[in-house]
């Protein structure tokens, strides 16, 4: 494990694979919670609070669960549920302890269950750190890096796309185009701007 | 009548994609060709089927309270058989599907159709509406897959379509022609919907005009 391959995976996550503008991952909030800043920084907030939690309680599940009983080839199931139960446990936790924070979150986070960036997180992590004889401790570190990282990056996509919209609000699109066409076309330049990511080099 | 209403409703009327926007992710990610698209329609389709099935049958025996969680279970075991599946038999569609497939289980259209129509209705419509709903999503995603594929590599379904001096725009294939392409038809859509709209209201204004004249 070294600083560099982490940078790599930090800068890889937040721009050059974009969940939401290069991978396609958690686009129904991307285009359901982006109509103003406030709450997409709340959902951002959110869903980096989740990924890292996520990443973290697969990571347990995988290697101790399915790896030792030989049945990795359950994880969808084993993650969906184990996610399921994570949001409302999290949510739970949240209402207990700090009423004004889940008053600012608590909307969204049973949205967060079916964003598909989530459990996309978990099987990335799979796929890219845990299936490939990394070493355990170096494999939990890069998860962890990776889900919240890949949280930024949502976060950043969603907040940007906020702020653009807020502009589009004052501008006379035509009718056809408003709302969900527009904030496609939008995500597209945006995307073409992330493209330029892509030759980035690091470690 | 009424299953044949649920069989076509969802390409048009009901398209999850376009007049929804459901089942997004899926939509844009695997759309690069028409051959993926068809893969990952087939997918979902069989998907939603089998949950349609499983869930209707068992609408009154599932406690209302633990409902979604139970339905995503179902869900994720079908997602589960496919990707065991298309990973024996079709490996090379697999792999460029990728965590598309496990993604499934996530996709909004398949626990939103479980939610909305299945467990409140019979086996039999529960079916149709599964096939249409399916077919609705397949339409959706071959239709962006084949406008990409065409504009971003001149072809379609691997054959070139548009001669040896078409110039490829190849952002098309990749991430930001997936968003201007569902924007565009989303627009195109929501035209088609207004000129519907009118057609129908000026029917209507006519009629009341004969009946006024009389």
């Amino acid at each position: 494990m070294d600083l560099g391959q982490l940078l790599a995976i930090v800068v890889g996550a937040i721009f050059v694979s974009n969940f939401v503008l290069a991978r396609f991952l958690g686009l129904c909030p991307f285009v359901g919670v982006s109509k103003d800043s406030e709450s997409a920084l709340g959902m951002g907030m959110a869903v980096i609070f989740v990924m890292t939690m996520a990443s973290l309680v697969t990571w347990f599940v995988y290697n101790y669960v399915l790896v030792p009983l030989e049945i990795t080839y359950l994880r969808t199931i084993a993650f969906i549920l184990v996610i399921a139960a994570l949001v409302q446990f999290v949510e739970m936790v949240i209402e207990k302890t700090s009423p004004t924070l889940h008053k600012s979150l608590g909307i969204y986070l049973p949205l967060i269950t079916t964003n598909c960036a989530v459990l996309g997180v978990a099987v990335v992590n799979v796929d890219s750190f845990m299936s490939t004889g990394l070493s355990r401790n170096a494999s939990f570190i890069y998860t962890l890096v990776h889900g919240f990282a890949a949280g930024l990056g949502f976060t950043l996509a969603l907040i940007l796309m906020a702020a653009i919209r807020e502009r589009l609000d004052l501008i006379d699109v035509p009718e056809s185009m408003r709302g969900i066409p527009i904030t496609f076309i939008v995500a597209g330049l945006m995307a073409i701007a992330f493209l330029g990511f892509s030759g980035l080099k690091i470690g | 009548m009424s299953a044949l209403k649920e069989l076509t409703k969802g390409f048009y009327k009901e398209n999850p994609v376009f007049r929804l926007a459901l089942g997004l992710c899926p939509a844009l990610a695997v759309s690069t060709s028409v051959k993926n698209a068809l893969g990952m329609g087939a997918a979902a389709t069989f998907v939603l089927l089998g949950s349609n099935i499983v869930i209707s049958l068992l609408g009154k025996v599932i406690p209302a309270k633990v409902r979604i969680p139970c339905f995503v279970v179902v869900i994720a075991s079908f997602v589960t058989i496919v990707e065991l599946v298309m990973g024996a038999y079709l490996p090379e569609l697999s792999k460029s599907l990728g965590i598309f497939i496990p993604l499934i289980v996530v996709n909004c259209i398949i626990l939103g159709r479980a939610e909305a129509f299945a467990s409140k209705n019979g086996l039999w419509l529960s079916i149709m509406d599964g096939i249409g709903m399916g077919l609705g999503f397949t339409f959706a995603i071959v239709l962006i897959g084949a406008i990409r594929e065409i504009l971003g590599d001149g072809k379609l379904f691997g054959y070139m379509v548009l001669g040896p001096d078409f110039q490829p725009v190849l952002i098309m294939i990749l991430a930001p022609g997936a968003f201007i392409t569902i924007g565009l038809l989303m627009g195109y859509f929501n035209i088609l919907d207004a000129k519907v709209k009118r057609r129908a209201e000026a029917v209507e204004a006519a009629k009341a005009n004969a009946r006024g004249g009389r």
